[in-house]
């Protein structure tokens, strides 16, 4: 059914849906109205879920870590300082590979202090064994929490999945989202039967300390895990479609244009919008211009982005995170997609934008096509403000 | 002692090991019918080697400082299922991942309520990676990170008071217990299980490694504790001292020359009234003294 909603209350409406038995979250500004939502239905007898109020984000992490260990669907959300301040517990989480969902807003790191939207976030936490998909819209935002836990609780599988939503963007923005009924939503999604659990009529130890003997077969197994689902994605996102009528191919990349394309911007999240606007005003003037948005961060569809690139001459990334004192996140993911092959574009250039909640308007993306030429950009902040740039030593 | 099936021999804790022993007992006061979620440390580590474990019950190992918080995860798990009134769930660590470390999971799971016995097993320094100090090391003890030199007489403050904090909380019950008197440890987890709401008991474990005491000493050693005065025995209810085992208190000395991380005090008298004082303020704080006309445990 379409619905006007807030970003935020559609996503408290569909983790409804699927009906988590264990909720906890602390609060932390953009990720506040999910949860507030979330609270209310539990309070009206709407959810039928335990909400627990947590002292902090590690514990929000602890707590869902320990219900899904006793066999329970679970939800949490977080963004920015709390998601770094969870770090160890969503290692953690996946370690034990226990199938939990949690919404990232992302958001800016400090410091400086800053509320607004990047993706700082959650880049930050990419090598953490969790699967990171990237919502451009509210209704992306709203499949991909059904698909979410579809994915982690799939035998399979096994892991958890942070579904990112840009702050502010996403989460405080009205859109028209076609809610899922219940009833669709109880055919894709069954209720979770858990392999394993902690369970008195069958107890078994979880957490174990594993010395160098066994350590790094942990770590193997996530990893083919991770390989693995990128089929699963493709597999799952098809009978979403079926079930619900919509149109996704693999839920590893949107090609935008790129068929013919000269010239593509790399992207993800709801920068992407911004980015069809201007491909869609580019190429009503004959421009050979496209977008390759990528969905899924982790696992990173290499060889799925290999096929839709290879043939395009240049490439510009742009990345909204910064890896400090190095190449830009993304951007290092195509290159290496590419390095060593015989197809390819000729140019990658790289470009970080929108730091800590800078517009990137349609300006910004006009500037990046222009930008990128024959001349490799290895990599470049776009929107500096440059009377801000000035530098001023004390006597 | 006879095997257990809640918790197996074969495990590596040291000889001599007072949470061994003190982990043993609160299992198997606590039931079969209890899910365990245990810090990272010593206990942790001696038990469940992978591809082994000591637990007959479920048990679940995440982090340092979260066990608290993981438990209340469980037990909110176990409300969703209705399973909550025949389980027990028991949340346990060291005096670090307690009273340091897990502090703040572990306020805010007595704060919200949760049925959970948090279960500390207090022996004084964080002994897992090698007798550093913790905040529930005792005044003047000689550990890697609080040295006894030519400045310092070793740990230059007294115990943080972890059972009066948890008791500040107004939570139903809070007990000090001792390795050294397993039947009173007995009594007082299936005390604590009896009761709905959030419960907080430490024991005193003695570490021969780290205290440096012959393993055969760990009964001896823990009880010397008591009857000093230096580890008083209470209870509290909902935040009110409720019970304290009294004692014929001896000097502190007594326990002091016991142990190798005291052993810089012995010729040094002036120290040794400091921790005297340590422990008649214990004893004149809790009404300690045989002779007092209060009940007694």
């Amino acid at each position: 059914m379409k619905e006007f909603l807030e970003g935020s209350h559609a996503i408290a409406e569909i983790v409804k849906s699927c009906q988590p038995g264990v909720i906890s979250a602390y609060p932390i500004t953009p990720q506040t109205h999910i949860v507030e939502d979330l609270a209310q239905m539990v309070s009206s007898g709407e959810l039928k879920s335990q909400f627990v109020n947590v002292e902090s984000e590690h514990s929000a992490a602890s707590v869902v870590l320990g219900g899904s260990a006793t066999g329970v669907r679970v939800y949490t959300a977080t963004s920015s300082q709390g998601l770094f301040y969870m770090q160890e517990v969503v290692f953690n989480i996946a370690g034990m590979r226990l199938p939990v969902v949690m919404t990232c807003a992302n958001r800016a790191i400090s410091a400086p202090i800053n509320i607004w939207n990047d993706q700082q976030d959650s880049i930050s936490l990419r090598d953490a064994g969790w699967f990171q998909i990237y919502a451009e819209d509210n209704q992306e935002a709203v499949d991909f929490h059904l698909i979410a836990y579809r994915l982690a609780e799939d035998k399979r599988v096994l892991l958890p999945v942070m579904v990112c939503m840009d702050g502010f963007i996403l989460t405080h923005g009205m859109e028209t989202v076609d809610m899922p009924e219940q009833d669709k939503v109880n055919k894709f999604l069954p209720s979770y039967k858990p392999l394993y659990k902690l369970d008195t009529a069958d107890p078994m130890s979880m957490g174990l300390l594993a010395d160098p003997d066994y350590y790094m077969e942990t770590r193997f197994a996530i990893q083919e895990t991770m390989r693995e689902s990128i089929g699963y994605l493709s597999e799952i996102s098809k009978e979403f479609n079926n079930v619900f009528g919509r149109d996704y191919k693999d839920l590893l990349v949107e090609e935008y244009q790129v068929k013919d394309a000269e010239k593509v911007i790399v992207a993800m999240g709801s920068v992407c919008g911004t980015i069809k606007e201007v491909v869609d005003e580019q190429r009503a003037k004959g421009k050979k211009v496209g977008l390759l948005r990528i969905i899924s961060y982790r696992p990173f569809p290499y060889a799925r982005i290999y096929e839709a690139l290879k043939d395009v001459p240049k490439v510009a990334v742009l990345d909204k995170s910064v890896s400090l004192g190095a190449y830009a996140p993304i951007a290092v993911e195509i290159k290496s997609t590419f390095f060593g092959k015989k197809k390819g574009p000729k140019v990658i250039s790289s470009f970080v934008g929108g730091l800590g909640g800078r517009d990137i308007t349609l300006e910004t993306i006009h500037e990046v096509f222009r930008r990128l030429t024959v001349k490799e950009v290895n990599f470049d902040f776009v929107d500096l403000k440059p009377e801000l740039l000035k530098e001023e030593y004390g006597e | 002692m006879e095997n257990s099936p809640l918790f197996k021999c074969g495990h590596t804790a040291c000889a001599g090991c007072g949470q061994a022993v003190a982990a043993r007992l609160v299992i198997e006061a606590s039931g079969a019918n209890t899910i365990i979620a245990n810090s990272t440390g010593c206990l942790e580590v001696f038990s469940t080697k992978y591809p082994e474990t000591a637990w007959g019950v479920p048990w679940i190992h995440s982090l340092f400082e979260n066990s608290a918080a993981v438990a209340s995860g469980i037990e909110a798990a176990l409300i969703y299922l209705g399973k909550k009134d025949t389980t027990n769930v028991i949340a346990q660590g060291g005096d670090g991942s307690t009273g340091d470390i897990g502090l703040q999971a572990i306020s805010g799971m007595l704060e919200r309520g949760h049925d959970i016995l948090y279960v500390c097993y207090d022996n004084e320094a964080y002994m897992n990676t090698g007798v550093q100090r913790s905040g529930l090391t005792p005044f003047d003890t000689n550990t890697t990170t609080s040295p006894a030199g030519g400045l310092s007489s070793g740990n230059l403050r007294p115990k943080k008071p972890v059972p009066e904090i948890c008791a500040a909380h107004g939570i139903p019950y809070v007990a000090t217990a001792s390795a050294g008197f397993p039947q009173d440890l007995t009594r007082k987890v299936k005390k604590a299980i009896s009761i709905k709401g959030p419960k907080y008991i430490q024991v005193h474990v003695p570490c021969p490694l780290g205290w440096r005491h012959e393993s055969n000493q760990m009964l001896p050693v823990a009880k010397m504790a008591v009857e000093t005065g230096l580890y008083p025995l209470f209870e509290y209810e909902f935040g009110v001292l409720s019970a304290r085992k009294q004692i014929a208190p001896k000097p502190v000395e007594e326990y002091l020359k016991m142990q190798g991380r005291f052993k810089h005090l012995l010729n040094n008298p002036t120290e040794i009234k400091k921790v005297q004082d340590v422990a008649d303020n214990n004893i004149k704080k809790y009404n300690l003294k045989l002779e007092a006309q209060a009940p007694g445990v």
